[in-house]
């Protein structure tokens, strides 16, 4: 049953994905696609630890700018391949989540909140004041990502690496939520205690999931890098930590479809609301609040009971 | 035969000890109850002994190994497990679910396997569901198998509790008040999974008022006033102790 | 040397001053409902908005400032009715979606109201610096050491001596139980709002003459007065005041002796610090899990 509903909607999405530039009037389509395919990517990843094993976060975005920096500098000073330096991003963000997890993670609800808060806007301090490094508040530049020759260039091309990478990390999660591990996560969300007298480390899955959420949003942050050539610190800001987690609550914490939903709506939103200009903002805040006064469980979840209660009627 | 011992235990909260200088044991296969008044520290004593807290002085032993300090988990691995007062369910789950969580153990839960769903581990997680799927048979709840927690009645999940402690596969089984709350039916469905998992060679440890399935059930009483050890004895010896009575007639005798 | 530390000491404890108004209205808030209000920092720019554009269109000065706390305080008593109370038995992860919504969607109608420009309102008493052991301090800033000290203390007397602060503290305390006692917990709730509002409001007004203000200057003195709260141990009124010196103070000195690139990181430094080694902050209460 299970793996059918699994096969389906991947399915579904492979289909969508692979459909959907026909659509697509002009070039500056793909753009927005393309960041919204990464963000999908990232809040696949941020879900896992927020909407499965419960633990908040609000300082993702400098897991994200860490490994959008580690590429631009490895790849620009050191001339070091852009898969290697995507790699090394991942394996020095994983090692700094890793570092601090077991500190952080022993806190609950607002202090962890927090806690998570500080290393993000410690990071983007660091990003935007350390310029001999990072070249400061201007940023930095970012050479194309190529892989054995193959150069990847264009939003074209972008779009196929995203929807590839999108499909794989819906496919990953999928299968780590149906497993043992999947379920010690969940178990950590539904009771700590609970969980823990059964026998499931629950530091230890705790640690496990953010160092895993991290690794998404370096690796994610890397190719992010390539993408736009251009990166600022700004890409992890507080303001960009709050996005990524309202994108998995808005889609629906628990469910990696949500995830996907509400990361796609957040980020062509902006596109849609730029003939309000001055209301972005505005819309944005009555959004966020009202998606979660009257659906509190996300979009994807309460349309799901909906439809279900329809047909169980029906 | 002692499975499990306590030496001198003692734990206190802000000066105030919950359970004081308590010494006792535990043998296999037996059914041990726990009784007292409220504030007896019965709980507290089970969340001593499980690794929930830890005890301010004193030592448990279990199977003689010394045990103090060790968290719940690694209990858990060295076949013990519980269920609480307040329910610890996991209500983003199904019934199944939750009872695979209990047999967590037994999985070799590695995160690269799980992540890439390797044969091995479908293996594993189908023959894991079938045996939780007895399990929820076992407690009575086999009609609730793929039920999200969230929608069961209470007495389903006190049950349910119960198969995911077993799902571990414990030696000891400590239940905290496993018929509060429940109705006159729905204790005696209760009191029968106890003998039945009893029969199975697990030693149980019950926390329990209701003081008819106490003197049902149990092989061997040990009686809390205060966190002092009040009385302790067969069913019989306990019932007929002054002070008992006196401690749970108080003030009326 | 000693009067460069002074230096630094005074200016610290000015901003610690407001950190420490930001973080009792975390706290007001926090103790009434349980709910970390992430546009605490936008009631400072409000208040400090509003008096700026009041005074502006010629009102003087004591009418702009009672205008605009009263502004604020509505701002607080809105959000409370129309964003918090329907939310009510929401988790943790849902409310900060919420405030935070709030803070953004403040800020979104900041910048329509008024502008995207910098703000500021004339000193209330002068701008002649006065000397102090080599150390000089503009007489604002004794505004705003002493309207916040004031703050506190009225503060103070609401809560141990009037009635409806006692309802107040016993509902922090046990709601449940508040309740069945006859206090009206929903009315609690509306005042912590309103309270902690005008708080904000005080803060920024004072503030603003020296800081200048805009409607992005709420995010920042909002997240300190976060750490601040956090610092002294969530629901904690006097911790949130310790706490809102300790940031500001250490910031100040952070600016002058270590980096002042690295001044906003400091805060944030301390208070994962503190979170490493004592999980409840300095002063709050260490809970054992009941199970």
């Amino acid at each position: 049953m299970q793996m059918k509903a699994r096969t389906t909607g991947l399915a579904a999405m492979a289909i969508i994905i692979a459909l959907l530039p026909i659509t697509f009037p002009n070039p500056y389509y793909y753009d927005i696609a393309d960041t919204a395919l990464f963000n999908a990517v990232l809040c696949v990843g941020l879900n896992l630890l927020i909407g499965y094993t419960g633990q908040i976060s609000l300082g993702h975005a400098g897991f994200f700018a860490l490994g959008a920096y580690a590429s631009a500098i490895l790849t620009l000073r050191w001339q070091v391949p852009p898969l290697a330096a995507l790699l090394a991003g991942a394996v020095a963000v994983g090692a700094l989540a890793f570092v601090i997890a077991r500190p952080i993670l022993r806190l609950k609800g607002h202090y962890l909140a927090m806690a998570t808060l500080g290393i993000g806007i410690i990071i983007y301090i660091v990003l935007n004041t350390e310029g001999w490094l990072t070249g400061g508040p201007d940023g930095l530049m970012a050479d194309n990502f190529t892989v054995l020759g193959w150069k990847i260039k264009g939003d074209g091309s972008w779009y196929w690496v995203g929807g590839g990478l999108l499909l794989l990390a819906v496919w990953l999660s999928l299968n780590l939520i149906d497993s043992p591990v999947g379920r010690a996560l969940r178990a950590v969300h539904g009771s700590e205690v609970g969980a823990e007298v059964v026998g499931v480390n629950t530091t230890h899955y705790k640690v496990l999931v953010f160092v895993v959420s991290a690794v998404f949003a370096s690796v994610v942050g890397s190719l992010y890098a390539h993408k736009t050539g251009l990166i600022t610190p700004g890409i992890g800001s507080f303001f960009r930590s709050v996005e990524l987690v309202t994108m998995v609550v808005l889609g629906g914490m628990a469910s990696t479809f949500g995830a996907v939903v509400g990361a796609i709506i957040l980020s062509v939103l902006p596109h849609v609301l730029t003939t309000f200009e001055d209301y972005e903002a505005v819309v944005l805040g009555l959004i966020m609040m009202s998606t979660m006064i009257f659906m509190p469980k996300g979009l994807v979840p309460t349309v799901m009971r909906r439809l279900r209660r329809r047909r169980a009627a029906a | 035969m002692s499975l499990l011992r306590v030496n001198e235990l003692s734990k206190g909260f802000g000066g105030v000890l919950a359970v004081a200088d308590l010494s006792f044991t535990i043998n296999a296969g037996t059914i041990h109850s726990i009784i007292g008044p409220n504030g007896a520290g019965k709980t507290t004593l089970f969340n001593l002994i499980t690794g929930v807290y830890r005890p301010t002085s004193g030592r448990i032993l279990f199977d003689d190994v010394d045990i103090t300090g060790k968290r719940p988990y690694e209990l858990a691995a060295l076949g013990m497990s519980r269920t609480f007062q307040n329910l610890q369910i996991f209500f983003n789950m199904t019934a199944v679910e939750n009872v695979m969580v209990g047999a967590h153990l037994h999985l070799q839960p590695r995160l690269l396997p799980s992540l890439l769903h390797l044969p091995s581990v479908r293996r594993r997680d189908a023959a894991c569901r079938e045996r939780c799927l007895e399990l929820i048979e076992f407690v009575g709840c086999g009609k609730y198998r793929d039920a999200d927690a969230a929608s069961m009645p209470y007495g389903a999940l006190k049950r349910l509790e119960i198969a995911r402690a077993l799902a571990s596969q414990p030696r000891l089984l400590l239940l905290d008040e496993p018929a509060a709350g429940l109705n006159a039916t729905e204790s005696r469905e209760i009191d029968d999974v106890i003998k039945r998992v009893a029969a199975q060679g697990v030693t149980v440890v019950l926390v329990e008022h209701d003081m008819k399935m106490v003197m049902g059930l149990s092989d061997h009483i040990l009686a809390l006033d205060y966190g002092r050890k009040l009385a302790e004895g067969t069913p019989e010896e306990v019932g007929k102790n002054p002070d008992v009575i006196n401690a749970y007639l108080g003030a009326a005798n | 040397m000693f009067a460069e530390f002074l230096q630094y000491l005074l200016s610290g404890i000015t901003v610690g001053a407001i950190y420490a108004l930001a973080g009792l209205g975390f706290a007001i808030i926090y103790n009434s409902s349980h709910v970390i209000n992430f546009a605490q920092g936008e009631f400072i720019m409000i208040g400090g908005m509003a008096t700026s554009s009041l005074v502006a269109a010629g009102l003087p000065m004591w009418a702009a400032v009672l205008l605009a706390v009263l502004i604020t305080m509505l701002v607080g008593v809105a959000l409370e009715y129309f964003a918090v109370k329907p939310a009510r038995n929401a988790d943790v992860v849902t409310i900060i979606i919420i405030t935070i919504g709030a803070s953004i969607f403040l800020r979104g109608m900041a910048q329509i109201i008024w502008d995207k420009e910098s703000h500021s309102l004339p000193a209330f008493s002068g701008e002649t610096p006065i000397h102090l052991m080599g150390a000089t301090i503009v007489p604002q800033s004794l505004w705003v050491i002493g309207v916040s000290f004031l703050a506190i203390l009225v503060l103070g007397w609401f809560f141990n001596r009037t009635l409806f602060g006692k309802a107040m503290l016993a509902t922090a305390y046990n709601r449940l139980a508040a309740q069945l006692m006859g206090i009206r917990v929903k009315r609690v709730l509306t005042a912590s709002f309103g309270m902690s509002a005008i708080l904000g409001a005080i803060g920024g007004i004072v503030v603003t003459p020296i800081t200048y203000t805009n409607y992005e200057a709420g995010v920042m003195l909002g997240l300190k007065g976060f750490s601040a709260a956090v610092l002294g141990g969530l629901g904690n009124g006097m911790g949130a005041v310790v706490g809102g010196l300790i940031v500001g103070v250490a910031e100040s000195l952070g600016a002058g002796y270590i980096s002042s690139a690295y001044k906003d990181a400091i805060a944030f430094v301390i208070i994962l610090f503190v979170l490493f080694f004592m999980p409840s902050g300095l002063f709050g209460k260490r809970g054992t899990e009941r199970v």
